[in-house]
């Protein structure tokens, strides 16, 4: 990554060189289909400077586009051009739009920079956290608490350390909230990782104290606006070109945050699809060994509580529910709301995990932390060998296709082995089942629409329906599905208790509170519903 | 790049030597060095003395062995040709020498039942679609091998063997198989059409059977054309409706391998699965017909399987339900038939 850093400029030309050879090819060298592809990036580039303009947009974006389009328009009514000459002038074209994106899509990292900034997460952090916790404001300087104290890391920390010293990670997080991209810079950092590089939305440049951190980080920026072909090409050989140079990646596969509070069920597989990539031209390239290697890590994030929860179920809700056109809207949006949720963080103590993954090659199979891959029957294997073809690595990007799919059911399946339930999501779950089961003629949106003053659920049902579903996520820890925290092993009582408390607890309004009657009310359903989905995909549902 | 393969030609791998089997590895033998592998050791030896599979001749380019190992090393495509019933053995004895750079064709119409660890199928109340798998699913489950295939069609074995004209599908979702399919088995007498919907296809293969086990009763019972066209078109119907809850495409039962297999096996005395159902309405119980026939007839298994997967998925599918009726629990043809005439059918076609 630093070497990156240092040579930002060849590579950003490497990046756009080899956009441009992608473009060429999809479109078949077909100098119509060229010109076709380019108006439409025009076009939709137009529009969206138009209705969607950003703050961090760069001034001269209108000026650029200007002068594509009095060159397109030019080349397509000049009868004296031959058609060699015309084809060079949309190269050209080509060229200058990739290599815009290459320059716009790469990272201002300074080596330096991220140093100061780890510093400075690691360190500020840990301030607040001891001035909150310990005897307030005084104990600013006490080092009685660190930050490891409210997060815990789990999982294979030193297999992902060792790993990242002898081959490429490309770290793939589940993504519940904005927050997920600064605590995983914290992370990497805390478990002594080199620096990785990030596709962070562009969205979150345009708020102050994220571009900050985020350029320091590694971040690489991208546009989810920039639908066109020369830029998505851009950007997936951007990450290609990245990790075949040998720098960690991370980006989170299911693209945004979720929406519903269920844990990524399907991946984007543009961004996955450059690890399979990547992996297959090391090969190609003759490396065999292990630093031509590329690991897969996925990383599950769990909280009590997502800040923007409201927002993001209200969106999910109205885009299942009717098709209605959407934009991107941003909650936590402003550095004010971001540093009273992260003073409420530290003086509430509201507790983060995150569990690293057990490594996989790019086919998904568990590696070993030499970086040997393992077939499920404990065979050792060469992931060389999925790329071979009679006898040679060959090119087959049908073939790669299917492999990222392979790759993308892997991971979700890894998401939910290594989930580890809170107290918070068990009652959650729990009480939405019930209140389900109790209007079961009632379809969700009917559901959802019950007014929340009707709603409640005796104390003494909502404790045995709680065990039941605690029992049966007991279960299937023993069979490794998934993990559970270890403040879910006390009485039962307790656990609810601590679940009620944590729960969204810093919502205006709280999806689940036990009212003076000792009995169960909740102020906003559908948040309910949005922290109950955390335990989707594991047919719990079938208990009531 | 250098490799050690590419200097010499590999050889194609053919697994069982049953009827279909044979008939594959001599298509397989007009281009390819064959290398085939059978459980039987005075199989082999008669397939490498006297070029010969139970008596009859097959091509001078095919080698038996008993090696699982031998063969996965001298192949990278291989086909396995074994009945259901012996697929996951065969495949487990086959996983330790398979490596994610093999392409593995199979030719199986059957199902295997994957049920939690030491239950049965009559322990179980009903079973669902995980406790199903098809032959690729078997594949994937048991070994390394990723580029998986099938190939189905009508391709009755007899046939096949004569070098009469005829065609199948390889189906995979991965193109180089197809690909490596269509080169290694066409010729001039043999299309290979592709499709990458391998489950679909796959089912289309093993749900037809069922259906021709009715054709052949109905042909036991001496009933005629028009009875036939019935059921063949009502057999579609619940083909379709039963496939699709499996998980595959309409598209795949409408082709070659669901149409085109169903109409064949429907109307051939040479289909093991016509042949169990002829007998049956001839009065023969099905002990007895197992018992003098070579050759595993798989529609009765999938009969069983399809019947409970149906019941736990509160589906109805008439001919399966009352074909397990007459199978095993003794109904009679002819109540079995009464019962189909007066199953309120409504809609011809609903499900395109």
């Amino acid at each position: 990554m630093v070497k990156l850093s240092k040579n930002r400029k060849n590579f950003v030309k490497t990046v756009a060189e080899n956009s441009k050879k992608s473009i060429l090819e999809i479109t078949g060298n077909n100098i119509d289909l060229l010109k076709e592809e380019l108006e439409t990036t025009l076009y939709r580039e137009k529009l969206r400077i138009k209705q969607n303009p950003w703050a961090v947009d760069p001034d001269d974006e209108k000026d650029f586009w200007r002068k594509v389009r009095s060159s397109l328009v030019q080349t397509s009514t000049d009868n004296s051009l031959t058609k060699t000459q015309k084809k060079k002038i949309y190269l050209e074209i080509l060229n200058d739009i990739t290599m815009r994106y290459s320059e716009e899509i790469a990272s201002n990292f300074v080596h330096t920079h991220y140093k100061v900034t780890r510093r400075i997460v690691t360190f500020g952090f840990a301030r607040l956290l001891n001035a909150a916790r310990v005897k307030g404001i005084k104990s600013i300087f006490s080092n009685q608490y660190t930050l490891q104290d409210k997060i815990q890391i789990v999982g294979e920390t030193d297999q992902i350390r060792e790993l990242a010293s002898k081959g490429t990670i490309v770290m793939v997080p589940t993504h519940f909230s904005n927050l997920d991209s600064i605590l995983i810079g914290w992370i990497i950092s805390v478990l002594g990782l080199p620096p990785f590089i990030y596709g962070a939305g562009l969205n979150l440049f345009n708020i102050g104290i994220f571009a900050y951190f985020m350029n320091a980080l590694g971040a690489y920026k991208v546009d989810r606006r920039k639908k066109n072909l020369p830029y998505l090409e851009t950007l997936k050989t951007y990450s290609s070109e990245a990790i075949q140079f040998g720098v960690h990646s991370l980006f989170f596969p299911g693209g945004t945050r979720s929406r519903s509070g269920v844990i990524e069920k399907k991946l984007k597989l543009g961004l996955l699809s450059t690890a399979v990539e990547a992996q297959r031209a090391n090969y190609q390239k003759g490396i065999k060994d292990v630093n031509g290697k590329v690991f897969i890590v996925p990383v599950t994030i769990n909280y009590h509580f997502v800040l923007e929860a409201p927002g993001l179920i209200q969106e999910h809700l109205s885009i299942v529910g009717q098709e209605r056109y959407y934009k991107e809207r941003d909650e936590f949006s402003t550095s004010y709301k971001i540093s009273k949720f992260l003073v409420k963080f530290f003086t509430k103590g509201s507790d983060i995990s995150v569990s690293i993954g057990k490594a996989m090659d790019v086919l998904g199979n568990y590696v070993d932390n030499s970086g040997n891959s393992f077939d499920r029957h404990g065979r050792k294997i060469d992931t060389r060998d999925y790329f071979i073809s009679n006898g040679n690595v060959t090119v087959d990007p049908q073939r790669e296709e299917e492999y990222t799919y392979h790759l993308g059911k892997r991971i979700v399946e890894e998401f939910h082995i290594n989930n580890r339930v809170f107290s918070s999501h068990l009652v959650a779950f729990t009480a939405f089942q019930m209140i389900k089961q109790d209007n079961k003629k009632l379809d969700l949106y009917s559901l959802l629409r019950l007014p929340e003053e009707d709603i409640f659920l005796v104390y003494v049902e909502f404790r045995e329906a709680c065990k039941m579903v605690l029992d049966k996520i007991f279960e299937l820890e023993a069979q490794g599905k998934l993990q559970v925290a270890p403040h879910m092993e006390q009485d039962i009582d307790v656990i609810i208790d601590h679940g009620l408390e944590n729960v969204g607890m810093y919502h205006a309004k709280r999806p689940l509170i036990k009212n003076r009657n000792g009995n169960i009310e909740t102020q906003e359903l559908t948040l309910l519903y949005y922290y109950h989905n955390r335990l989707d995909g594991y047919d719990l549902e079938k208990l009531f | 790049m250098t490799s050690k393969s590419s200097s010499k030609e590999k050889s194609v791998g053919v697994v069982g030597m049953g009827s279909f089997g044979t008939a594959i590895a001599n298509i397989l033998a007009e281009k390819s060095k064959v290398i085939v592998f059978a459980r039987r050791s005075e199989l082999v030896d008669e397939i490498n003395h006297h070029h010969q599979v139970d008596g009859l001749p097959i091509h001078e380019n095919i080698v038996g062995t008993q090696d699982p190992e031998m063969l996965c090393e001298s192949c990278d495509t291989i086909f396995f040709m074994v009945p259901s019933s012996a697929f996951q053995e065969v495949i487990r004895s086959f996983s330790p020498y398979l490596y994610p750079y093999h392409l593995v064709i199979h030719g199986t119409k059957g199902l295997c039942l994957n049920l939690p660890e030491g239950k049965t199928l009559s322990e179980m109340k009903s079973i669902n679609r995980e406790n199903i798998l098809t032959m690729s699913e078997v594949i994937l489950k048991e070994t390394v091998a990723i580029r998986v295939g099938c190939l189905a069609g009508p391709n009755l074995a007899r046939e096949l063997y004569l070098g009469q004209p005829a065609a199948t599908v390889v189906a995979s979702k991965y193109n180089e198989v197809i690909l490596e399919g269509q080169r290694l088995l066409r010729t001039d007498k043999f299309q290979v059409y592709g499709n990458s919907d391998i489950v679909g296809v796959e089912l289309s293969g093993v749900l037809k059977n069922i259906i021709a086990i009715a054709a052949g009763a109905l042909a036991g019972l001496g009933l005629g054309e028009n009875a036939k066209g019935l059921l063949v078109s009502r057999g579609m119907v619940e083909l379709v409706y039963l496939g699709n809850a499996l998980g595959g495409s309409i598209k795949s039962f409408i082709g070659l391998a669901g149409i085109g297999d169903l109409v064949t096996t429907c109307n051939s005395t040479l289909s093991r699965n016509y042949t169990v159902g002829y007998r049956l309405a001839k009065g023969e119980k099905l002990p007895e017909i197992l018992e003098s026939m070579d050759e595993v007839a798989e529609g009765i298994n999938t009969v069983r399987l399809i019947k409970s997967f149906v019941e736990g998925r509160g589906m109805r599918a008439p001919i399966t339900e009352n074909l397990y009726k007459v199978l095993f629990e003794d109904l009679k043809i002819e109540e079995a038939l009464q019962y189909l005439m007066k199953y309120p059918f409504s809609v011809d076609v609903d499900f395109l």
